[in-house]
């Protein structure tokens, strides 16, 4: 009763269509640049791991993995921790404004990258943020503060209240409640936010190509910037890109048995 | 379950309310003030009072015609992303496996396009389509279609729809997967007994516990190809021609290509305006819908299942989270 007919078939074509670009890309990035512009081939028929080498050996472009990754971090740790205690008092409390101030983080989740591009630019620049991974980790926050509130908020409103008002009166200070009680409880909310975080701020680009120029660069810069320089090398190219595909799968597998209600936001 | 009025929580939400506000205010302000403004280059700026925003929602202009036919085209791509990612996001989560190790491994790979960078998935599908190197314009031009995206309006218009249909149909998929999962057993038990077929048990129980997470899908969907950028700028850079450029695309073409700033904040405010409107339709039917709901659970609290986070067993707590 559950699914419907042809259930498999669907599956197993629509996976299919997933993967195929995926794996066209994993192809490329085994062949050399002869074979990718001379024949069509279904899989590498010289394998070779020179594109692979030359992005781990040259600076320019393993430090495009690290500062992605820095930033990345840095982001979600921000945001996880301020939404935190932001997603106990949305769950908790009624307070002057609430409702509104929720729905103005709800909105800058929903603001496009590009109106904010240029105006970023200007404010870090002006406090000397510019081209370090804070200015990316802090205007990634924008939208990753009020997805992370959201999901929290979700999953804190999972928590009975009955457990707040028994650690309360078993003299538990707040902050020692809030730390030893309620965040072992929404352990899984805070995994699959910080996933989120991750995920939203590993995939961003515009934002993140604006406020950088050399030491900051992060990877997908560096890939735009080589496939217009260097007249097309496409095996370099691919390698780049199967790279950066596998920092996200690593995650998922982790978070795999969460997605689905974190997907949902903490509110099927 | 009402909640206490307690002041003291604004204590609690003040270090989000600085992060967003830094980040979100203050440019704001910025954009504001450029919009009234003109500049000549050299840190000189000129007056210009609502000029800009004249200009734009006048088609006749350079600026406003730019502005509007991007508009149109955004709003035609929302509505064929939309048209195709929900009914074929629904098919996709009914066709869940029930268990065993192959749920795990099919939500793996849902998700793998959402974790992939956005110019990556522009990179992807640049060289997927291309007719010398890449597999599916090779195949298509093999048996007979003349494809190419970089030459044909139309083929670059598929191209886009493919790719977005590629990368985002998944988030529609397993939020509605996540919404059948909290259909209680007991539903389909009682429709069998009911003999319902296929497609009632579909309309009857299963349609309407997805209408909240629809919801979330249709808005989530509906603002991100609104304000897509980074994938069609890569695959087509906004042509042939201008046939695929959006509004983002312009806007950044206004701002840092020309450094035209007053008409790109100008720009900015409206598409700005455009989608806090939408976000607030949003806000309003979720909010309501959320207070139908709690009336619902107090008439029928049995069967009402609970929210996710309390519907994780205890032992799923354990520390799977620290890795994200």
């Amino acid at each position: 009763m559950h699914s419907i007919p042809g259930r498999r078939v669907i599956m197993a074509l629509f996976l299919i269509f997933l993967l195929l670009p995926i794996y066209w890309l994993v192809n490329m990035s085994f062949k050399t640049n002869a074979e990718i512009v001379s024949t069509m081939t279904l899989w590498p028929h010289s394998p070779t791991l020179q594109h692979y080498k030359r992005i781990f050996t040259d600076e320019s472009w393993y430090s495009g993995y690290i500062n992605s990754l820095e930033y990345v971090v840095l982001n979600t740790i921000i945001s996880i921790s301020v939404a935190l205690p932001a997603a106990y008092a949305f769950s908790r409390y009624r307070f002057l404004g609430d409702k509104h101030l929720f729905f103005w983080l709800l909105s800058n989740r929903m603001a496009p990258a590009a109106v904010y591009a240029l105006p970023f630019f200007n404010l870090y620049s002006a406090i000397g943020l510019f081209d370090t991974p804070w200015a990316v980790a802090l205007a990634h926050c924008i939208f990753n503060v009020p997805l992370a509130v959201w999901i929290l908020e979700g999953f804190v409103s999972g928590v009975p209240r009955e457990i707040d008002e028994t650690a309360f009166l078993d003299g538990y200070s707040f902050p020692r409640f809030f730390i030893r009680i309620l965040v072992p409880l929404i352990a899984s909310g805070i995994g699959v936010a910080a996933f989120f975080c991750f995920m939203f701020s590993w995939v961003e680009l515009l934002l993140a190509r604006t406020l950088t120029s050399v030491h900051a660069k992060p990877i997908a810069a560096i890939m735009t910037r080589t496939v217009s320089a260097a007249g097309m090398d496409w095996g370099l190219l691919a390698a780049a890109g199967v790279l950066t595909i596998i920092p996200g799968a690593l995650v998922i597998w982790f978070v795999r048995n969460y997605i689905a209600s974190g997907f949902a936001l903490g509110r099927v | 379950m009402d909640k206490t009025v307690n002041q003291k929580a604004w204590f609690l939400v003040l270090p989000v309310f600085l992060v967003v506000a830094f980040s979100a205010v203050l440019p704001l302000m910025t954009v504001v003030n450029y919009s009234m403004q003109d500049t000549f280059g050299n840190n000189q700026f000129f007056w210009n009072g609502v000029g800009w925003f004249k200009e734009l929602l006048d088609p006749s202009t350079d600026l406003g015609g730019r502005f509007l036919a991007s508009l149109g085209r955004n709003l035609f791509f929302s509505m064929v992303i939309l048209a195709i990612q929900v009914p074929l996001g629904i098919v996709i989560a009914l066709s869940m496996p029930r268990q065993g190790w192959t749920v795990a491994a099919c939500l793996v790979i849902l998700a793998l396009p959402l974790l992939i960078p956005w110019n990556v998935v522009g990179t992807i599908w640049q060289i997927f389509g291309r007719p010398d190197i890449g597999l599916m314009g090779y195949v298509l031009n093999h048996i007979g279609f003349d494809y190419n995206y970089v030459s044909n309006d139309v083929d670059a218009w598929v191209t886009v729809i493919v790719m977005d249909v590629w990368h985002w149909t998944s988030l529609v998929a397993l939020l509605c997967y996540a919404g059948l999962k909290s259909i209680p057993e007991a539903y389909y038990q009682a429709a069998q007994i009911d003999g319902a077929s296929r497609w009632a048990v579909f309309k009857a129980i299963q349609l309407p516990k997805m209408n909240r997470v629809l919801l979330i899908a249709v808005l989530l969907r509906f603002m991100d190809s609104f304000m897509i950028y980074t994938e069609p700028f890569v695959l087509t850079g906004g042509g042939p021609g201008n046939s695929t450029t959006f509004v983002s695309i312009e806007l950044v073409k206004i701002a840092l290509g020309q450094f035209d700033l007053g008409k790109a904040a100008a720009l900015s405010l409206v598409y700005n305006l455009i989608i806090l409107i939408v976000c607030w339709i949003f806000y309003t039917v979720m909010t309501n819908a959320g207070v139908e709901r709690k009336a619902q659970a107090e008439k029928e609290p049995a069967v009402e299942p609970k929210l996710a986070g309390a519907l994780q067993p205890a032992p799923a707590l354990k520390p799977k989270e620290g890795v994200a």
